[in-house]
Order: structure tokens, then sequence, then C-alpha cells
């Protein structure tokens, strides 16, 4: 490591950072926690926009920066946690897949992901090419937050921990988007978490509850049960 | 050999004997203002040992020659690993007979031989806490080698003095894999001293015991050699971990005895921010349902591998 | 011996003296002191002279040899290189201890003559000796069937029982599907030449996909021997039926027979192997090894624990070899040395670590009549030689330094520590998880061992006529003294060990670890990359400290003693059925990875007179595989019974019907 600067080693290390936030959203269980790691990640992608811009100089770079800092680490996690409060979900205990389980998935993903960056970490131009691996690795830590989780608030932040990953990697590939790509985008993440927030309502006043395998009664079959409580005589269990 | 090898050697076992009770006096002291108590004296871990020796041993009728063995062995264990960690300087000659694999290898004896005088009695409680040691053991004993491992790759060797030698001459640095390795060593160190949140060291609910469950049968001098091979044992893995992620300060292969000399303060002040910020942990941390130990370790286990992996990505 | 100037012919000359000394058995069928004091003692001498002759003979050159028996134009070709050697070594002073607890455990009342028990035993040592030597393919399975035909009838010697009877027939069936693989990649590896001598199989040149499939047929044969999974179902089975020395001979030689099969093949006959088929025997390595340790911590019976932790062992061993091969693959020969080093030392180690263990529990089951862990304890106290030897191979298996199985597993993370510098994009960050899932093995393994030497030799007996038992006899004692002995030893000088293997991996593979002219009681596998192990230094150092602070203690203070009855809380109910049995001690393994186990528990209700509690756990495998496997041969065999008639005529229609056809063919 030596040789390098020390502006470059920052930028490592929140590009490592944000690998752990998404490992930790990975096998967080509290709602609130997530939207908090949520709001860290976005704290994570201002500094490291931050130094990017005093790193090339570039006036755009800048107001990216400041963007970033209004929309993910001020005003979607609060939207996100009024959510919260009024819909008065705060757990979800039931993913697909035990923590163990999970880790492991997000490890060969990661793997799978640093294996597919080198590649094209080759044919970028950046000083910050080494990271576009963990850019790869947040996105789709994030699409596997997505699929393990069952209220629909976790597959909410999610889906924004992707685009925070998203982010990151066109920062390190090619210092940033153009400037209207991702007004754009934000724009579009915005209006995603309003008309999301109207469904959530809608889902919870239909079922009672936020829990997404409810939608799947919403096809011919009968309802989704639960299994039998075991019976009071001696039982044989098998699995 | 050359005298100064010598003395750092023959000074890092005297310092692990005298030290460990100390140290582990102080992270109870610690946890005991953080919990608003009074607090007992720091050398009360000397004075119960000293008691202890003076004790007639009460052993079970049924007791096998290992029970007996079963102490020394555990404390001799506890003792040679170390001479083999570079706590005050890097210029151990033992540690060309063993590296920080056969370091590993050392605990597992020692956990082996506790475990297996655990069950000799034959009590309940002797076989719960066997095996539940033995549980710990087998899972963080692949994430301890993956903390090594990232440190060697980054180092190129399995040497511990040579590792901490590496990196404390380098330029400082940001290393993300090494933080990453911190975190997982750190996890790793609570699971296997028994410390919350994988066990309660002061505990007297045996069904809540790991650690403590095995010396139940013991008294006597045994007793005081399983308790201060308990506190070597947290010696020795703060020792690895400053050796791994802290080095600065000791006396690396330049300096002369004064190095050594001024690497003893060095060595304290390490302790004892590393004790308070144990008793920290200790404190803000509930104890875990023995189930949920694998699913802690295995978080362990994947912080040490995501070092890695950031280390072969980044090269930090 | 002056008139016998070539190993070859000495090697050859033992083999022989071992069938004769088996049909010599013959002689005296009924005799258990012809057969127990006169012949296995010979056999196990013909052992340690066999171990002599090729420990001296590792670095000399080749030698071939055609012999004048076989068919007519079918000659028998021997030779023996450097490769064989190691495996005879490793056959001889294995079979050496093995035969001497043999002399002294075999007794009236196992099922089958003791004459005729030595004619099966030293077939069985003959076989696998003549499969080392054998240089053509014809020799070869004429050796590997005597191999497999004299150990099924050793592990069917108690043929009265249905559930031995039964474990024979897996044992020899998945044997023979092996065989079948075998031969088929014999046949893919003669390339056009229909020459089926090994010379000229070395000289065929294969395509890179016809490589392919001989080498996968060959690990399907070669891997239903050693116990790869999912081949493995017969070890759980026929181990624990054999009497304890024949289960210590199948797992400490019979297993290592079929790694010399796979490195024959790989290296020899198929010249260079390509780097993608270490990732597939390194894939099939480790999760054998983490399958075979999982299975066997959930074990009631002590010698199905074992037959599971054979297939750990040689899952890793395996593993090593597929290391080995990624990095001949890529170019990197040193650490391709190194890693086949490592699987070599495995090997050796476990045919002493498994060998003692299996004999350990032949001797507790001649003096307890229990193999059922839930029935033994406390056997420290009644059997003292027993318990102490097998503790030796308790701590080694557990890879505990300064012990031998510390060693092996020392190099082979050794080996991974540099897998990151593979060439390979995905591979290189790959290898690495592979070292923890070695440690993860290695670890379980200790798991294992203390629950096998806790639950049998320490705590209280959990049975009442356990007080009855009794210490080995003395030839007992020998063998497992002599297995012990060969523990610490392989333990304590690595260096010499290394040395010899050194030789032999050089002379098979092409790739050579280079000296680094470290004295003999330091360790230093690679030069310049600082690490390094001294067993010998290690060990004074722990055993002076251990005897300083048992001499300060005495010293300063005193060593009264007093006994008592053990701490039971107060409550004075304590009783030996209170400790752990062998299936608790198992079952933090059991919650764990209880993805791996199928698992079938039967839970009294509240309103139960006696209530009980069952828990079996069995292999998923058999249900999703063999189980499908068979039924669809059962169907199959059925569908085309009928054929078979019963009437005369229809048989004589089928007779007609070909001549017919024939004779029209020839028109």
């Amino acid at each position: 490591m030596a040789g390098t600067s020390f502006d470059l080693q920052l930028l490592n290390l929140c590009a490592a950072l944000l690998l752990l936030l998404s490992f930790a959203m990975l096998a967080q269980r509290r709602i609130v926690t997530l939207v908090n790691l949520l709001a860290i990640q976005g704290a994570l992608l201002f500094v490291a926009t931050l130094l990017l811009a005093w790193r090339t100089g570039e006036r755009h770079l800048y107001l990216s920066a400041g963007l970033t800092l209004a929309l993910k680490v001020v005003l979607l996690p609060w939207l996100l946690h009024r959510l919260i409060r009024r819909l008065q979900v705060y757990w979800d205990t039931e993913p697909l897949l035990n923590i163990s389980g999970t880790m492991l998935v997000g490890l060969l993903v990661v793997v799978f992901a640093f294996g597919l960056a080198q590649p094209i970490a080759a044919l970028a131009s950046t000083a910050t090419r080494s990271a576009i691996g963990i850019a790869v690795a947040v996105i789709l830590l994030s699409f596997v937050t997505m699929i393990t989780r069952r209220k629909a608030m976790s597959q909410v932040v999610g889906f924004l921990s992707m685009e925070n990953g998203l982010f990151f990697g066109a920062m390190s590939a090619t210092y940033g988007m153009p400037m209207i790509v991702e007004f754009g985008v934000a724009l579009d993440v915005l209006v995603a978490v309003l008309v999301l927030g109207v469904f959530f309502f809608q889902i919870r006043e239909q079922f009672d509850s936020l829990d997404l395998h409810h939608l799947e009664s919403l096809k011919e079959s009968p309802a989704f049960e639960k299994s039998a409580p075991p019976e009071p005589v001696r039982s044989v269990q098998e699995h | 050999m050359k005298p100064i090898e010598i003395l750092t050697q023959g000074l890092e076992l005297l310092a692990a004997l005298a030290a460990a009770p100390l140290f582990l006096g102080w992270v109870n002291q610690c946890r005991a203002w953080l919990q608003n108590r009074r607090a007992p004296s720091v050398w009360l871990p000397y004075r119960g040992i000293r008691k202890l020796f003076h004790k007639d041993a009460v052993i079970a009728e049924n007791a096998s020659p290992l029970f007996r063995a079963a102490p020394y062995i555990v404390f001799g264990a506890m003792l040679v690993a170390a001479g083999i960690i570079p706590s005050m300087g890097t210029r151990l000659p033992f540690t060309i007979a063993a590296d920080a694999i056969a370091l590993v290898g050392l605990l597992a004896t020692a956990r082996v031989f506790q475990s297996l005088a655990a069950m000799d009695i034959g009590t309940a409680f002797g076989t719960l806490g066997a095996r539940r040691e033995m549980m710990v053991g087998f899972l963080a004993e692949p994430a301890l080698l993956m903390v090594i491992f990232v440190a060697s790759i980054i180092s190129a060797t399995t040497a511990l003095p040579a590792i901490a030698e590496n990196l404390a001459t380098q330029t400082l640095g940001l290393y993300p894999s090494l933080a990453f390795t911190a975190i997982a060593f750190t996890l790793i160190l609570l699971a296997e001293n028994a410390r919350i949140p994988i066990d309660n060291p002061a505990t007297h609910l045996e069904l809540t015991m790991i650690h403590e469950a095995m010396v139940l049968e013991y008294s006597a001098r045994h007793l005081a050699l399983m308790e201060w091979a308990t506190s070597l044992k947290l010696f020795n893995y703060a020792c690895i971990g400053f050796a791994l992620f802290l080095p600065w300060g000791i006396s690396t292969g330049t300096g002369g005895p004064l190095s050594l000399v001024a690497s003893i303060p060095v060595l304290a002040a390490k302790l004892t921010v590393t004790g308070a910020v144990l008793a920290f942990i200790e404190t803000i941390s509930a104890k875990l349902r023995v189930f949920r130990a694998p699913e802690f370790l295995a978080i362990a286990f994947m912080l040490a591998v995501l070092g890695l992996l950031v280390h072969l990505l980044l090269g930090a | 011996m002056p008139y016998i100037d070539s190993s070859l012919r000495a090697c050859l000359a033992l083999i022989a003296l071992w069938a004769l000394i088996g049909l010599a058995g013959l002689l005296r069928p009924m005799s258990l002191g012809f057969v127990g004091r006169l012949l296995f003692p010979l056999g196990a001498l013909c052992g340690v002279a066999l171990a002599v002759v090729t420990a001296t003979n590792f670095g000399t050159p080749t030698e071939q040899s055609v012999l004048p028996v076989g068919l007519p134009d079918l000659p028998m070709h021997v030779r023996r290189d450097a490769l064989a050697s190691f495996f005879l070594f490793l056959l001889g002073t294995t079979s050496a201890g093995i035969s001497v607890f043999a002399a002294g455990y075999f007794r009236r009342g196992e099922g089958t003559a003791p004459g005729l028990m030595c004619l099966q035993y030293h077939l069985f040592l003959a076989s696998m000796g003549f499969v080392l030597l054998a240089d053509d393919a014809y020799a070869f399975m004429v050796a590997w069937e005597t191999m497999a035909v004299s150990s099924y009838f050793l592990v069917t010697t108690q043929h009265g029982l249905p559930e031995i009877r039964r474990a024979g027939f897996l044992y020899l069936l998945i044997a023979h599907v092996g065989a079948i693989a075998i031969l088929l990649s014999f046949g893919v590896m003669q390339g056009g030449s229909w020459q089926f001598t090994f010379d000229a199989m070395r000289g065929a040149h294969l395509t890179p996909y016809w490589a392919a499939v001989a080498f996968l047929l060959a690990l399907f044969g070669f891997g239903a021997k050693a116990g790869l999974v999912p081949l493995h179902v017969w070890l759980p089975e026929a181990h624990p039926a054999a009497p304890s020395p024949v289960s210590a001979l199948m797992s400490g030689a019979m297993l290592k027979i079929a790694v010399y099969g796979v490195l024959r093949v790989t290296f020899d006959l198929l010249g260079k192997p390509e780097w993608w088929w270490g990732l597939v025997l390194l894939a099939v390595g480790l999760f054998s090894a983490i399958y075979g340790v999982a299975f066997a911590a959930v074990q009631t019976d002590m010698k199905r624990l074992l037959a599971w932790s054979s297939i750990e062992n040689l899952g890793i061993v395996f593993a090593a070899i597929g290391l080995g091969i990624v990095f001949h693959g890529v170019g990197m020969n040193s650490l391709a040395a190194l890693a086949l080093i490592a699987a070599l030392y495995h090997s050796l180690n476990h045919a002493f670590m498994k060998s003692l263990l299996f004999l350990g529990t032949g001797a507790v089951l001649h003096s307890t009549g229990e193999r059922n862990l839930g029935r033994l304890g406390g056997l420290i106290h009644r059997m003292p030689w027993v318990a102490w030897l097998t503790l030796v191979g308790a701590l080694a298996m557990a890879g505990l330094p300064p012990l031998n199985g510390f060693v092996s597993e020392w190099l082979l993370l050794q080996a991974f520590l540099f897998a990151h510098e593979v060439p390979r994009t995905f591979v290189n960050m790959i290898l690495p998880v592979g070292a923890a899932l070695v440690a993860l093995s290695a670890a379980l393994a200790a798991y294992v061992m203390v629950k096998f030497f806790g639950v049998i030799f320490l705590g209280q007996p959990r049975e009442p006529t356990l007080t009855r038992a009794h210490d080995a006899g003395v030839l007992e004692r020998i063998g497992l003294a002599w297995l012990a002995l060969g523990c610490v030893l392989l333990g304590l000088l690595p260096a010499y060990v290394i040395d010899a293997l050194r030789t032999v991996v050089a002379q098979f593979s092409g790739v050579s670890l280079p000296r680094t002219g470290a004295p003999w009681w330091l360790l230093v596998p690679l030069a310049g990359r600082q690490a390094s192990y001294s067993a010998p230094v290690f060990l004074i150092a722990l055993t002076s400290v251990v005897l300083l602070a048992v001499l300060v203690v005495r010293r300063f203070y005193h060593h009264r003693v007093r006994r008592a009855a053990a701490w039971d809380g107060g409550s004075g109910r304590m009783n030996a059925r209170m400790q752990d049995t062998a299936e608790g001690f198992g079952q933090p393994i059991r919650h764990i990875f209880g993805a791996l186990f199928a698992v079938r528990r039967e839970l009294p209700s509240a309103f139960d007179s006696a209530p009980r509690y069952r828990v079996v756990v069995s292999d998923r495998i058999w249900q999703w595989l063999y189980v499908p496997l068979g039924t669809l041969v059962q169907r199959t065999a059925d569908t085309f019974a009928w054929v078979q008639q019963g009437r005369i005529s229809t048989y004589l229609t089928y007779s007609f019907t070909t001549l017919v056809v024939l004779l029209a063919l020839m028109l």
C-alpha cells in the first residue's frame, strides 16, 4: 500500500465500509436500523463524492455530493422513518434463509462480483477503478436482500441500496454520470418511494399486515395457510 | 542465539505470567465501573490464585491421571503460546519452531485437554461444558485461521514476528482489509475467552455456562493453574491482536535493549485501553442463546473472508 | 539379502510370501495357536521387511519386469517406481502393526475358521501389494478384484448375521461399480493401440476431451473405493461389520490404494493433467471432508464414527491432490510439489492414526462386547494400556502439535496460503476459502475425537457390566504401541519424511520442492517464505514448561490430595446415566449442520406411561440417490423378467430365432 496517496486510501476505506454496510443490511432484522444503515450508506457516498471532487477538481461532482446529502442522507431516510411510524412495522423476523445461509450466499455473490469486475476494471481509466468490484457487489447484495425479505419495507430499502451501489459504480468507473442522468435517476427514486408509500397503505388495509406473502393469495387457488401445531400425541418428526 | 533474543523471550514470558491476572482484574474493574458497582481490587485475581495454591486438592473418586495432569498441560500450553506471540519484541528465538498456525494448534491442544478433563469425571455439567466448548472452538478456529491468513497474505509469511515487523515498519496507512479482520478478531476473542456475548464469566448458573462448567470439578492448585491459564489466554489473545493489527511500539529488528524496555509502557498502555474497550463491549451486549453463538462466529468468519476478498481486490 | 539384487524382486518375493502364509493357514484351519502365534506374526515380519526394502529404495531408478504368469499371450507386467515404493512402505508398516494385533485378537466365535481368515487376510495383503506393482491393466484388474473379493470375505466374517451380509453385499456392489469405471478408464487410455500395458498408455496421446473422460472415469472408480461422497455409502456399513483388524487394514491401507490409483492415472498414465481437474478433485474432496466429519460427530456406534472420519480424511487427501494439480496446471511448481507432499504425508499419517483407533475399538469390543457408545464409559481405569495408546491416536487425529496429524495439515495450509497467486480470475478468490474449509474439518475432527475418547474411556461406566472389562493382551499391546510409535515419530521427524516424499513426488509428477538446507529438527518447506516448524523443539518446550510447573508447585506448595464424591449440585442423586450420551454430545452438530442430515425424531407425548425419545440420523444421499437408483434397476429388471417364461418351448424358440437370424445375416 505504500505509495498511494491518502485520499485514495480514504476512498478505498469508504468502498470497503460500503461493502460492510451492505452485508450488515443483509443480516439486519430491525427495520429502523435498516433505514439508519441506508442513511449511513448515503453519508459514505457523500464523503466519497466529496473526496473525488477534491481529487479531480470536477465541479459537477460537488453538485452531485450536495444532491446525495440532501436526498440520501436527509430526505429519503426521513420519509422512510415517517412511513415506519405510521405503518407500525418494526421487525422483519422471518427471512427466506437463516443468517448463516444468507451470509454464505452473500459471500458467493461477492466473489462472483469481484471476479466479474476485474476485466471491466482493466478497461476503465480512473484511479478508483478497483472499487468497481465493490459497486457490483453492493448492487448484487442489495438484490439478495430484496429477495430474502418478507416485509415490503425491507424490500424498498434494498432497492434504494441498489441505487446507491449503482451510483458508486458510476463514480468509480467514470467519475460520475452526466448531471441530467443523475437528476433523472434521483427524481425517479423519489417518486418511486412516494408511490410505494401509498401502496403500502393499500396493502396494509387489505391484509392487515405488510407481509408480502399475503400478496400470493391474490390468485385463484386457496390462500396461504400456516402449518398445523404439533399434535399432543406421540409425534414423529421427519425432515 | 544473541543475548537480546534471550532477553526478549524471557521478558515476554515473565510479563505474560505476571501481568495476565492483572489484565483480568483491570477488565473486571472497568466492568464494575461501567455498571455503577463498587469495583473489586485489580489485585484480586492474584490473591485468589495464591489462596487456591494453599488449599488441599479435593478430587473425585473416579478421576483418572488425565484429570490431574490436564491443568499443568493447559497452563504449559498457554505459557508456551505467550512465548510465540511478539508482545514486546520481534526477535523471539522460539518462533522458528512454531508459527501462527502452530499457535492455533497450541490453543486447540489446550482446549482439547480442558474438554477431556471435563468429561473425565462423568457429570452432566462437565460433559455439557465440554460439548459447548468444542462447539465454540470448532467454529472459532477456522475464523481465527482466516484472520491469520489475511495477515499472512499481506506479509507473505505465517511467522507472527515477521507479520508484526512488516506492519510496524510500513508507512502508516488505512487498510480496509485489516479493519475487517480486526473486527472479526474481536468477535473471535470474545467467543474463545468466554466473554459476553458468548458466555458470562461471572455466572453461577450451570446451565448457562460454557467455560466455567469445565472447571467445576477442580479445586486448589489445579483450579489455580486453570484460572491462571484462562487469564493467560485472554492476555495472549490481546497480544495476538496487537501483533496483527497494532504492532507499533514493539522492539523490531534494529532496536537494542533500550527499545525493549521502551516497549513495556507501550504494551501497558495498549492493554489498558483494550481492557476498557472489552469491558465496554461486554456491558453493552447481552449474552446470546447458545445456538446463536454459531451465527455470531459465522459473522466473524464472513468478515475475515470479506477482508481477504477486499485485500485481493483493492490491494489494501 | 545377497541373492536378490533388485528391490522389485524382493517386493515380489515378500508379496508371494504373504500369499504362501495365507495358504499355510489352510493346513490347520481350526488351530488358533498355529494361526495366531505363528502365521500372523510371520506376516507382520514380511510387512516390516517390505517397509525396509522400499524405504531404502525411494530414490533408486525404476525397475520393470514381465512375469511369466497370466494367460499365454498376456503376461503380467510389473514395475516398481517411487510412487509404488511409497505406498508399499505404507502398506508394510501399517500391516505389520495390524498383523501383530490380529495375532492376539482373533479367537473362537468370530464366525469363520481362523485358518480361513488367515488365508483371506494374507491374500488381501498380497493383492494390495500386487496392485501397487502392476504395470498393465490386466494385472491391475486381477489384483484389484482379488483385493475386493478377499476383503468381502473378511467383511462378512460373521456371516451368520443378516445385517453383516447386507453390508458385505453393498460393499461388493459399489466395489464392482467402481471396478467397471476403472476398466472403462483403462479402455479409454489405451488410445487406439489396443495394448493394455501401462507403457502403451503412457505413450498414447489423447485429445483433451478423451483425457478428461478417462480422468473422470478413473475418479469415479477410485473414488468409489476411497469413499468419496456420493459413493461413500458402503464405508459406514462395511467397516463396522468387519472385525476390527480388518477395518483397520481397510481404512488404513485399502483406501490409500485408491489414492495411489488416482495419482498413477493422473500424473503417470495421462501425462500432464489439466488444471481444472484439480478443481473437480478439490471440490469433491472438500465436500467429502465436511460431510464425513459432520456425520462422524452424530454417530452412536464407535466404528461407524471412525468410518465416517475416514471419509473425511480421504476427502482432505483428495483436496490436497486437487490443489497440487491446480498449481501444476498453472506452472507454480514448488507449490504443486508441496501440496502433493502434503497429500502423501496425510495418507501415511491417516494410515497410522486410523489403524490405531480401529484397533483400540477392537480391544474395547472384545473386552466389553459393546459397540454402542451409549453403553461404554470409564474404561480408562479398566484398560489403561488401550486407553493411553488410543489417546495418542485420538490426539494425532485431532491435529494437535507435535503429533503427525498436525504436520500434514500445516503443510497443506502453507500450500493454500499462496493459492491467491493463481492467475485465474475466480479461482484465486475461492481457493483461500478452501483453506478455511480444511480448517473447519480439522476443527470438527478435534470435536469428533473428544467425543470418541471422552465417551468411551472417560467419565463413568454407563453399564454395570463394564466393571468386568479387562485390558488387552501382550500381542495386542505390541501392535497398538507400534502404531502409536509411528504416529509420534512421523510427528517429530517430518524433515526426514519430507526428504523421502520429495523424491517420490519429483519422480511421478515432474515437479520438485527445492531443498532448503535446514537442519534435521527444523521443517522449512519453502525457502524465503519464512514459515518454519520444529516439532522436537516444540515438544521439548512444552514438556519442560509443564515439568517446571509441576516442580515449582510441589516445591513451594504441597501436593496433598483428598478423594471425594463428584460434585452433584447437592442433590445426591447423580448417576452414570446423567452424563452425555454420544447422541447428546453430537447434538450441537446436528443442530448446526441440520441441512446435511435426514433426522427422524420420535417424541413422547404427555400421556405416555413409558416415555421414550428416539433420534435416528441417516444419510440423505442414500434416500435421494441410491433408493431411486435401486428402484429403477429393480423396475427395469422386473420389466425384462418376462423373458424368463419358464417354459422349455419358449427357450428353444429363443435359440431357434437366433440361429435363423444369424443364418439370414450370413446370406
